[in-house]
């Protein structure tokens, strides 16, 4: 189709619109990612945009020299595995049986569960219940939390509602139980599903920082997201230089700051994400459309 | 169904399924103790609840919890902030994507649209905890890009100490919104415009109809329906003003000088019910929020009934 001239002047419009917003969405990442990667008294100087001028791996250094980092990463990467794996068996065998036809009290369960997303208690009754359960500052709580999504399960029994029955007839009359049938037919068809949620459950419980900093109090329990909020503020700061000293008189002679280690932390808790985010996107986009499918 | 199985009694046929009970059970179970147990939980707002008494003993109180909210001197302030910021949000927060989706869609270079697109999904996947401290880093005082940039452009004399201004409070964090969301947000918006007649745009072009103005004539109205489910969504959720920006913007509600413009009521439960531990009073403030979320989405949906248009129900 030919554009007419004023044609040509919007759609010029709006690749200079869209260069920009792309400019500044990826910028702050860039310039975090190389001042992380910058001696920090050079940072201090100013100036430093697109590339390390003094390039350094002292912050890094630092970082990980701060011992509670490695306990933070390890929960979380806990957290995110076991809380992934958890979440997508216990919410997808709800809606398997669920999907079943003539299961009694169907109906009940299905509103009773559907109810829950648009009411809810609120933080400090939830708060209450989880303190009274005695699961206040336990590991266990952060793989409970959200364990069951029932917009999730909503997702899988729409999926699974759409296998055809032959699938399950041939299992049956092969000798396999119902429980055999959901491990050994359905959830090995179920892959690209699973493969959806589980990467936006495993997002979200990478990037939790709220829960762990209200039911946690034990800082060996506490995840990466929650550390970094830590560190970012001020309170640990002064924690984390003085951890710092000791370890920069002997080695990098002031050269770090704090900035350069924030930037440095922020890095650490980011970059998986980054990592995985190709894989993602290859099926965020179809996830989106099968939730907004059950409006 | 076949009669004959309906007669039977309750306890045989649940035995009869009894593996599909069990799948349905741990799900059941689980709801009813963290969602339903919390809703129950919202009546210790009546109460004076003690950590150490628990639910049972604790002395009930009636409205006093609610009372004292109304009457505490920063109830209008912070029933300000909720609504501004909930509605600066939506205002901005809500077209923002749609924009971004139609200009995408007249894209013609598949590179570049991509490019476009892999960014500005990105920041969704972000926490707000790495977000608010790449924001802090641009708007440092000290080296911050923004500062320099003004400057350099003459903008300012000398750099500005934007999270210290309560007046830049608001446009910062629904900026960082936008910032974060916009994207991802366009997702939906894009595939509805995928799906509409490819013989409109034809037709129209017949009649000699510029590209620009098919935006306007096909591309938007085509779009509507998506829009306006999307838009009672978002006035039924008009009033969680957001909370996890909020808390990490002010640095943990820390940062004092913009704090009379920050706090929500749902900041302001953390606060009192977690950080102050008024447990009852905190529960009152945050029972009185959900009354107000579900008249607005039910009056929301009723006027979009009124106009005849798409409805949730």
């Amino acid at each position: 189709m030919k554009l007419s001239a004023a044609d040509k002047l919007v759609r010029t419009l709006i690749y200079i619109i869209l260069s920009v917003l792309t400019f500044i969405t990826f910028y702050p990442f860039w310039n975090s990612f190389v001042i992380s990667l910058n001696s920090g008294a050079d940072t201090a100087l100013g100036g430093v945009t697109f590339w390390p001028r003094d390039f350094t791996l002292n912050n890094y250094k630092v970082v990980f020299k701060e011992s509670h980092i490695y306990d933070a990463y390890l929960i979380t990467i806990l957290r995110t595995l076991l809380g992934t794996l958890l979440s997508m068996f216990f919410t997808a065998l709800f809606a398997y049986g669920l999907s079943r036809k003539g299961l009694i009290f169907k109906k009940f369960y299905t509103l009773f569960a559907v109810f829950t997303m648009f009411f809810n208690g609120g933080l400090i009754p939830y708060f209450i219940i989880v303190y009274e359960l005695k699961l206040y500052n336990t590991f266990l709580f952060l793989l409970l939390h959200g364990l069951i999504s029932v917009y999730n399960m909503i997702i899988f029994r729409t999926f699974f509602n759409q296998l055809p029955e032959g699938l399950e007839e041939a299992a049956k009359i092969d000798g396999c139980s119902n429980f055999g049938i959901f491990f050994r037919v359905v959830l090995p068809v179920s892959g690209p599903v699973i493969a959806t949620l589980s990467l936006f459950t495993a997002v979200t419980l990478w990037n939790d920082w709220f829960i762990p900093a209200v039911f946690i109090q034990n800082q060996h329990l506490i995840p990466l997201q929650t550390l970094l909020v830590q560190i970012i503020n001020a309170g640990t700061t002064a924690t984390l230089m003085t951890n710092l000293n000791s370890y920069a008189q002997s080695t990098i002679a002031n050269t770090v700051t704090v900035k350069a280690l924030q930037m440095a932390t922020m890095m650490v808790a980011t970059l998986p994400i980054l990592c995985v985010y190709p894989f993602l996107q290859k099926y965020f986009v179809k996830g989106v459309m099968i939730g907004s499918l059950k409006e | 169904m076949e009669k004959g199985i309906q007669k039977q009694p309750l306890g045989k046929r649940l035995m009869k399924q009894w593996d599909f009970q069990i799948m349905v059970l741990p799900a059941i179970v689980f709801l009813l103790i963290f969602s339903y147990g919390p809703m129950w939980g919202v009546l210790m707002a009546f109460q004076e609840y003690n950590l150490f008494k628990g639910f049972w003993e604790s002395e009930w109180v009636g409205f006093k919890h609610f009372e004292m909210f109304f009457t505490a001197p920063e109830f209008w302030r912070i029933l300000r902030n909720t609504f501004v910021i909930s509605f600066l949000k939506l205002l901005i927060g809500f077209p923002a994507p749609i924009i971004l989706a139609l200009m995408l869609n007249e894209i013609g270079n598949m590179l570049f649209k991509r490019v476009v697109q892999t960014i500005t999904y990105i920041p969704h996947f972000i926490s707000w905890v790495v977000v608010s401290g790449l924001m802090f880093s641009m708007l440092a005082v000290d080296n911050g890009p923004v500062n320099d940039l003004l400057i350099s452009l003459k903008f300012i004399d000398e750099p500005v100490s934007w999270l210290s201004v309560p007046e830049y409070f608001w446009s910062i964090l629904v900026t960082t919104n936008v910032w974060k969301e916009i994207g991802f947000g366009s997702i939906v918006y894009l595939a509805a415009i995928v799906g509409i007649d490819p013989a409109l745009y034809e037709a129209s072009a017949i009649d000699g109809a510029s590209r620009t103005k098919q935006i306007f004539t096909i591309t938007l109205p085509g779009i509507a329906p998506v829009i306006m489910i999307f838009l009672i969504l978002g006035v039924g959720n008009v009033l969680n003003a957001g909370f996890e920006d909020i808390m990490m913007m002010t640095r943990n509600l820390n940062n004092g000088i913009v704090m009379p413009v920050a706090d929500v009521i749902d900041t302001y439960v953390y606060q009192m019910g977690i950080m102050n531990q008024r447990y009852s009073y905190a529960t009152a403030a945050g029972l009185f929020k959900s009354l107000l979320s579900i008249t607005l989405l039910v009056s929301a949906n009723w006027i979009a009934r009124r106009f005849n248009q798409e409805s949730l129900w």
